[in-house]
């Protein structure tokens, strides 16, 4: 057997992240600036999303997706992060969650009905956290009662990413709270039904432009053939997808990381003090060197708990310890690209800033820092 | 319509580029390549035009092993098959037997339409294409803006000078070469890409074009690269603020043709 270097990339993997790339380049920079200002993601740039395959990666070719494999949905990710970490959030919901979530959990009538709208048209979201439940996800209140043939849904819905372009919903609820965990259930809802509402749009620090509102679900019936996986298997369902979304932002935390080195690179090149560039200084020089090598291990991680993911190895450990690693350096070489910038770094005519704030999120979602070490703890003792 | 793109791989724009030890050409194995940018444009209007009336695109190029990656992605983007010349032999050609090889794999595709770049962006000859045309006897037409085809015949908007277009009617067979900006050119989507997997890409050394080694010999050489000597040369002019513009401003265009 040969063992290629963990960078190596397959043609068609090569291929994809230099198009990746381009389209990243090419149709979203240009509207990064004024997406963030306004806090609106652009529909017609989502629709070139779909155009461009973007949304449905691994929805097989059957289902009208593209058939690609899990690090190639990492890969996009990582490029439109690159360029933008809203837009890479948008297609990181989109495949590694919910299109992701359907594949492993939905039966064939399921796959049928919503993979292809997924693949062509619409966007989906993911809806766990409420107000009163973030980190402890199975104190969730949203109810769901079952009534004839289906299930009405009671409750509200907090955080929720994609909701203000989304189409179809994964919304978790509980049957009965005195069950705790086993009473969780996962339900696919369409936007259109009826007592099912969008909420408050959240005005935030970072990735403004990626949408984060409020669900308001009131008498929101369900047929029970929406159900996503077993009744009260719901916590499974959770758990399963947000160990592979773990990845996915981890891959959003290294391509923003790329792009502000890359911006304090070229900026230390152009920007003389002292009667010459200050990449000529040794200290500015170092300071580089170093977030060059905090992203190189970002991404060694991020491609190796993904690399896992596709051979169908074990990869839980590795993917918490990938999200918790590169969510700290994005944060500390985007803070350092601000400082690279000196004072322009702290003004918005400069990109600098718009990554600091855009990397916080990454300690946040999908499992804070201390749920990652919650669980790289629970490996390393045995006591999972 | 059968077509055939013909294009290069050349060292990606921002690639920073040093020159190898004999100042003949560019170190390569410092740099990235990319598909040459004209015929990027040329590959998407062949793609356009099958599209449009159905046909058959074939890519073809001549370069090193890396060449096939160009290929590749040009499969990825809706390209029906390729041909790679790749050669010992094909080591540093000259525009000249550059297009004699292609000529040989142009013959053996036989399309009713060549399509290629303008030129390239590491060389920037602007012969290959055409010459190309003359070893296959067809007509040409070059900086090619526009693109209507019709029974047996073209009809294709020229780039001139100074702003201005001509519009004229080839026969096909033709060689035209492309203008950047004719199109905007599509991005590989990752179906295409994984469809590229079993497109037919056939590899053709100089025994199967039939060539032989006098062919090859090239007609001129490149004896030195060098980059542009830094001068510092101030200029300063006098007049009103509205005569100095106008002088700047022409100075800037006729002179450094910057703008």
């Amino acid at each position: 057997m040969t063992i290629l270097p963990l960078t190596t990339l397959t043609d068609e993997e090569r291929l994809f992240q230099a198009a990746a790339r381009e389209f990243a380049e090419k149709e979203i920079r240009p509207h990064v600036s004024a997406m963030d200002r306004d806090g609106i993601f652009r529909r017609d740039l989502i629709a070139k999303f779909f155009e461009q395959g973007f949304m449905g990666i691994e929805i097989p070719e059957a289902y009208g997706g593209s058939g690609g494999s899990f690090f190639m949905a990492i890969t996009a990710v990582e490029e439109f992060s690159r360029v933008d970490a809203s837009a890479g959030v948008v297609i990181d919901v989109q495949n590694t969650l919910v299109a992701n979530a359907l594949l492993r959990w939905g039966n064939e009538v399921q796959k049928r009905a919503f993979l292809p709208r997924l693949a062509r048209d619409t966007v989906g979201a993911y809806a766990l956290s409420e107000a009163g439940s973030g980190s402890d996800a199975f104190a969730l209140q949203t109810q769901s009662r079952e009534d004839g043939n289906d299930y009405v849904l009671n409750g509200r819905k907090l955080w929720i990413t994609n909701a203000q372009e989304a189409g179809l919903f994964i919304i978790f609820a509980t049957i009965d709270r005195s069950l705790g965990y086993k009473g969780i259930t996962a339900f696919l809802v369409d936007r259109a039904t009826p007592g099912f509402t969008v909420g408050k749009k959240e005005d935030k620090l970072g990735i403004r432009a990626s949408s984060t509102c409020e669900l308001i679900l009131d008498g929101c019936r369900v047929p029970r053939d929406n159900i996503l996986g077993e009744i009260g298997k719901g916590y499974k369902v959770a758990i399963e997808t947000l160990n592979e979304g773990r990845i996915g932002i981890a891959a959003q935390m290294t391509g923003l990381a790329t792009g502000a080195l890359e911006q304090a690179l070229r900026y230390a090149k152009e920007r003389k003090q002292f009667g010459e560039p200050i990449a000529e200084f040794q200290a500015i020089q170092f300071q580089l060197a170093r977030l060059a090598t905090d992203v190189e291990a970002a991404r060694l991680m991020t491609y190796n708990a993904a690399r896992l993911k596709d051979a169908g190895k074990p990869f839980l450990k590795e993917a918490a310890m990938a999200k918790y690693f590169c969510s700290q350096v994005a944060e500390r070489v985007a803070s350092e690209c601000v400082e690279v910038f000196g004072g322009y770094g702290f003004t918005k005519d400069y990109p600098a800033e718009k990554y600091l704030r855009d990397a916080k999120i990454g300690k946040i979602y999908e499992g804070t820092s201390f749920m990652q070490l919650q669980t790289i703890a629970k490996f390393l003792l045995g006591s999972s | 319509m059968k077509m055939a793109v013909c294009l290069k791989q050349v060292p990606a724009r921002d690639a920073v580029l040093r020159l190898n030890s004999d100042s003949t050409w560019v170190r390569e194995d410092d740099v990235s390549f990319e598909i040459n940018e004209p015929d990027i444009y040329a590959l998407e209007e062949a793609l356009r035009l099958k599209e449009k009336q159905g046909g058959e695109v074939v890519v073809c190029t001549l370069g090193p092993e890396r060449a096939a990656q160009a290929l590749k992605e040009a499969l990825a983007k809706g390209a029906d098959r390729a041909m790679h010349l790749h050669d010992p032999a094909f080591q540093n050609l000259d525009a000249y037997a550059t297009a004699r090889a292609l000529a040989a794999a142009i013959r053996q595709a036989a399309p009713d339409l060549v399509l290629t770049g303008l030129q390239a962006d590491d060389d920037g000859f602007a012969q290959t294409g055409v010459i190309l045309a003359e070893m296959l006897s067809w007509d040409h037409s070059t900086i090619i803006m526009e693109i209507q085809a019709q029974e047996r015949a073209l009809k294709v908007k020229r780039e001139l000078e100074g702003g201005w277009f001509q519009w004229i009617e080839i026969p096909l067979p033709a060689v035209l070469t492309i203008q950047s900006g004719i199109n905007k050119p599509r991005y590989a989507t990752l179906k295409g890409i994984l469809a590229a997997k079993t497109k037919p890409l056939q590899r053709l050394g100089w025994k199967e074009l039939g060539l032989d080694e006098e062919s090859l010999k090239p007609h001129q050489k490149i004896t030195k690269v060098f980059t542009p000597p830094k001068s510092g040369k101030v200029e300063w002019l006098e007049g009103t603020p509205r005569e100095v513009a106008q002088r700047l401003a022409d100075k800037l265009k006729n002179e450094a043709r910057v703008i």
